[in-house]
């Protein structure tokens, strides 16, 4: 059963739009739809490695600000003709509140 | 014991009630069929194309032997009633008495034989029945074969092409001074009578047949006028009169027809009468639609039931292949009556609705009749058109409501909207010219100056002609903005201004965009178009922005940015180069370069670094040089004559002021300038976007350089005396530029396209003209000139900049 956490409101992601967090396997993008729909994904563009994150959101899909390659945020597959797949994270809204799956925080020994 | 019912005429109205009949209740009667052809029930409306030689009988056979024998039905075909006898309730044949319980009289109609010397010769037909194509057949096989068709209505006209297209000469005399006049206008029948004259059919009309000559076959018809035509056969085809006879005989009351009730029962109880025999309400009918309503009733009758025939509202289809005609109604012109009428004459097409109350009372169509069927519903329902009479006459593609259509926007404009902002020329304007013959994009230009200008609004304007004009009219393919929408940049920008759409939302909708939200093509070229065109209302929308100009920096491939503080004209001081570097340091940047724009660029700095660098270089008066922007890059200087033996002018300081007065104004792509300050061209204006060049007498502006993909030197725009006017024709030009490029057009592409005359003309001919352009420049700019960086420096928006949450610190519980 998957464990959540919260890391912060909805509203900090702008709608059509993503904000980054960073996770025990690197940078993840969180991602708002313009139907208010989340989703989360390795902000890691499998053609050369552009910041998802900084992508134009449209639909269900996010345009690589480095070279176009569209990626879909529900399989993490590339559109069209370009091939590539980047890694999809679980992601929900509850009470307005963003949560992810727990295993993607790194445990640090408290003191 | 079943009822008996005797039918007289086996034709389509009587076949039509039998199966109606025999499919609600096939043992209600006992049925007798008389027929005087010796064959069943063909579908006579297709003889044409039976003659033509598109069809074989075979193919136009509705009741087949096999159809009568199931049905049990009694087919005694070829035998011919003589009389009825009511007072005994039998029909009278050669062969004796037939009693009946109930008689259905379907004799149909006889052809109007004119009654002129020489009609009875052998070689002259009628246009009636199986026979009559038989023995035209029959003619048509001798080559050179001459045929006469008297009558140019429906019928006369169907056997004049069907003769045509088995190969004879014909000729089609008809007396009145247009063809089909009961069913079409006299602009539609000049459009026919054209149509036929093009596949070789001589027509004249006017001509009133004298006589037909010949000894004891057809030789020729002479006409009043003693003009003789050979002919081996003459078609009489000039009408139908119901053929009452048997009736008549009966003692039924008659008219014209047969007289019956909306039941279709005659003056007998017992005798009921359908088709083309019977008069009803005062009306006689030829077609087959009214035909088989009055088949429906008389159907329901003969079971007992009650059914009421309440006339027919007829609509006419020529069926001639190759010419499509379509009439309803009555389009007589009358006081009260209004028209709306749509011409091709190109195409040769012509659709004419007559409107009353605002109804549609009469319809005729020449050319393209796909509509007809759709019309002649709104006319049978009596449907109040007021709504959409706008586009009425473009049929059910456009009358509101329909599915998206590429070109539904256009459609949709109303008739004042400007469709040419260039020559203020609207959509009313550009379509009564298209109607009157303006069928192409250069006649449309010449007749209403519409496109004629810049050509932005081309595209708008090739889809009034498709709009108006109908599938035929081929229009260039455009490319459209993306996968989202079938217009174009110029299109969309046009409709953005012309509807005054002012959100993405509106834009999306009312131009019909496939997708709901957009894409990474179209969203940032329409938050361009609406911030350019709505400054002040419009607002920014960042999440349709590209990255660089979402976060005022340059994407570098790994993801890091670049910084550009801004140089007026490339100057500095200590003091700015000191925080440069200063900062360089404290955020680890790790390329410092000097670029070709005469500044200084930070490479590899953090995303979430940016706000703090930001503030730095702000606190020391630094802002950001929009290096990233579709906005103004740089203006590149040399000293002039602050320093400069070769010097005419101060090519600094007017650099100076050009960047101070164009900064932070948003444009469909970047913008680079450049002062030089004499003919030596140190500054290297000569191949910017807008170059100036100082001479002792003024300042030379070049415009629609390139020094990227494609390598151009500037135009001269033109030449200004002082520095004051060169800021006014610089501010024009990029407000000119603003308004009408397409996105991501550098100027040079855009110049390109409308012309740089055309460019001068608005920019410095015109002088209220340049003055507007700097007006709306200087509106826009109070809007759009601050500084980015400033700010996104602020504690709010910076945290955007930073990720949401950390999860590689959280702590364990």
């Amino acid at each position: 059963m998957t464990e959540w956490i919260d890391i912060g409101s909805l509203d900090d992601v702008p709608v059509r739009g993503s904000r980054v967090i960073r996770s025990a396997i690197g940078c993840v993008a969180v991602f708002r739809t313009a139907a208010d729909e989340v989703f989360a994904l390795e902000d890691r563009c499998p053609h050369k490695g552009g910041p998802l994150s900084d992508g134009i959101v449209h639909g269900r899909s996010v345009t690589c600000p480095l070279h176009n390659m569209v990626i879909s945020l529900e399989t993490g597959l590339a559109q069209g003709a370009d091939e590539g797949e980047v890694k999809t994270f679980k992601v929900r809204v509850e009470g307005g509140r963003l949560l992810v799956d727990r295993s993607l925080a790194r445990r640090v020994e408290a003191a | 014991m079943r009822r008996k019912l005797v039918v007289i005429g086996a034709g389509m109205a009587s076949g039509r009630v039998l199966e109606d009949l025999i499919g609600a209740d096939r043992d209600a009667y006992e049925i007798t069929l008389f027929g005087a052809e010796p064959r069943g029930n063909y579908n006579r409306i297709m003889l044409s194309p039976v003659l033509s030689g598109e069809k074989t009988y075979e193919e136009i056979v509705t009741h087949d032997g096999d159809w009568y024998a199931n049905n049990r039905v009694v087919c005694r075909f070829g035998e011919k009633v003589e009389t009825i006898d009511r007072s005994r309730k039998v029909v009278v044949t050669d062969n004796g008495e037939t009693p009946y319980d109930k008689l259905l009289i379907a004799t149909g109609s006889q052809p109007f034989i004119i009654p002129i010397p020489g009609k009875d010769l052998d070689g002259v037909l009628s246009y009636r029945d199986l026979d009559d194509v038989n023995a035209m057949l029959m003619a048509a096989e001798r080559p050179g074969a001459k045929a006469v068709v008297i009558g140019g209505g429906l019928l006369g006209l169907e056997a004049a092409a069907g003769l045509k297209a088995r190969g004879m000469e014909v000729t089609v005399l008809h007396l009145m001074p247009t063809l089909m006049e009961r069913q079409l206008d006299p602009a539609a029948g000049y459009l026919l009578q054209k149509a036929l004259e093009g596949r070789d059919i001589a027509v004249h009309c006017k001509a009133n047949t004298h006589e037909i000559v010949g000894t004891d076959r057809v030789e020729a018809v002479r006409l009043d006028d003693g003009t003789e035509i050979p002919a081996d056969i003459v078609v009489m085809a000039v009408g139908i009169r119901p053929d009452k006879t048997l009736a008549e005989a009966a003692g039924l009351a008659v008219g014209r027809g047969v007289h019956v009730d909306d039941a279709m029962v005659t003056s007998d109880a017992d005798i009921l009468a359908v088709g083309e025999c019977v008069e009803h309400r005062d009306m006689c009918y030829g077609l087959v639609a009214p035909l088989y309503d009055m088949a429906k009733v008389a159907a329901r009758t003969l079971l007992g039931e009650a059914a009421a025939y309440e006339g027919s509202v007829t609509s006419t289809k020529l069926k001639v292949t190759g010419i499509d005609l379509f009439s309803a109604g009555d389009f007589a012109d009358r006081d009260g009556r209004e028209e709306i009428v749509f011409r091709d004459a190109t195409r040769g097409v012509y659709k004419r609705l007559v409107l009353e109350d605002n109804r549609i009372v009469g319809i005729v169509m020449y050319g393209d009749t796909a509509d007809g069927t759709w019309f002649f519903g709104q006319l049978k329902d009596g449907s109040d058109i007021s709504e959409m009479r706008d586009t009425l006459i473009f049929g059910p593609a456009y009358a509101g409501g329909s599915p998206l259509d590429p070109m539904a926007a256009v459609a949709a404009l109303p008739d004042e909207a400007e469709i040419c902002g260039c020559n203020g020329i609207c959509k009313s304007r550009i379509v009564t010219a298209i109607s009157g013959g303006a069928t192409s994009l250069d006649a449309v230009r010449a007749e209403t100056k519409a496109s004629s200008s810049c050509g932005t609004c081309t595209g708008l304007v090739e889809q009034l002609l498709a709009v108006t004009l109908g599938d035929s009219y081929e229009q260039q393919a455009a490319r459209p903005v993306c996968g989202c929408t079938d217009l174009t940049h110029e299109d969309v920008r046009r409709l953005i201004k012309a509807r005054a759409l002012k959100s993405m939302p509106a834009v999306m909708q009312e131009c019909g965009w496939k997708t709901s939200c957009g894409c990474h093509v179209c969203r940032p070229a329409l938050n361009y178009y609406l911030l350019s065109d709505w400054p002040g209302e419009y607002v920014d929308d960042p999440q349709s922005r590209f990255v660089n100009e979402r976060n005022h920096a340059n994407i570098q491939k790994d993801g890091t940015f670049s910084v550009v503080p801004r140089m007026w004209g490339g100057i500095t001081n200590p003091r700015e180069l000191r925080a440069i570097a200063d900062a360089a340091e404290r955020y680890g940047v790790p390329t410092v370069k000097v670029t070709g724009g005469q500044r200084i660029d930070l490479l590899g700095v953090r995303k979430e670094d940016l706000p703090a660098i930001w503030a730095d270089l702000n606190d020391a008066g630094l802002v950001s040089g929009h290096a990233y922007a579709k906005g103004l890059r740089t203006v590149k200087t040399c000293v002039g004559t602050d320093h400069c033996r070769f010097g005419t002018q101060d090519s600094t300081g007017l650099g100076i002021a050009i960047e101070k007065r164009m900064w932070g104004a948003w444009t469909p792509h970047k913008v680079k300038m450049a002062v030089s300050g004499c003919p030596r061209n140190c500054a290297e204006s000569t191949c910017k976007d807008v170059g100036v060049i100082c001479v002792d007498s003024g300042f030379e502006i070049g415009v629609a350089g390139a020094a990227g993909m494609d390598l151009k030197e500037t135009e001269p725009l033109t030449k200004a005396a002082t520095e004051a006017e060169t800021l006014e024709i610089i501010c024009a030009f990029v407000q000119l530029y603003r308004e009408n490029a397409k996105y991501l057009d550098r100027p040079y592409k855009w110049v390109a396209k409308v012309g740089l005359d055309w460019v001068r003309e608005r920019v410095v001919e015109d002088l209220e003209s340049r003055a507007a352009l700097v007006a709306r420049f200087d509106f826009s700019q109070q809007v759009f000139q601050h500084d980015p960086w400033a700010e996104r420096a602020r504690a709010e928006p910076a945290r955007q900049f930073r990720p949401l949450a950390d999860l590689t610190m959280e702590a364990a519980e």
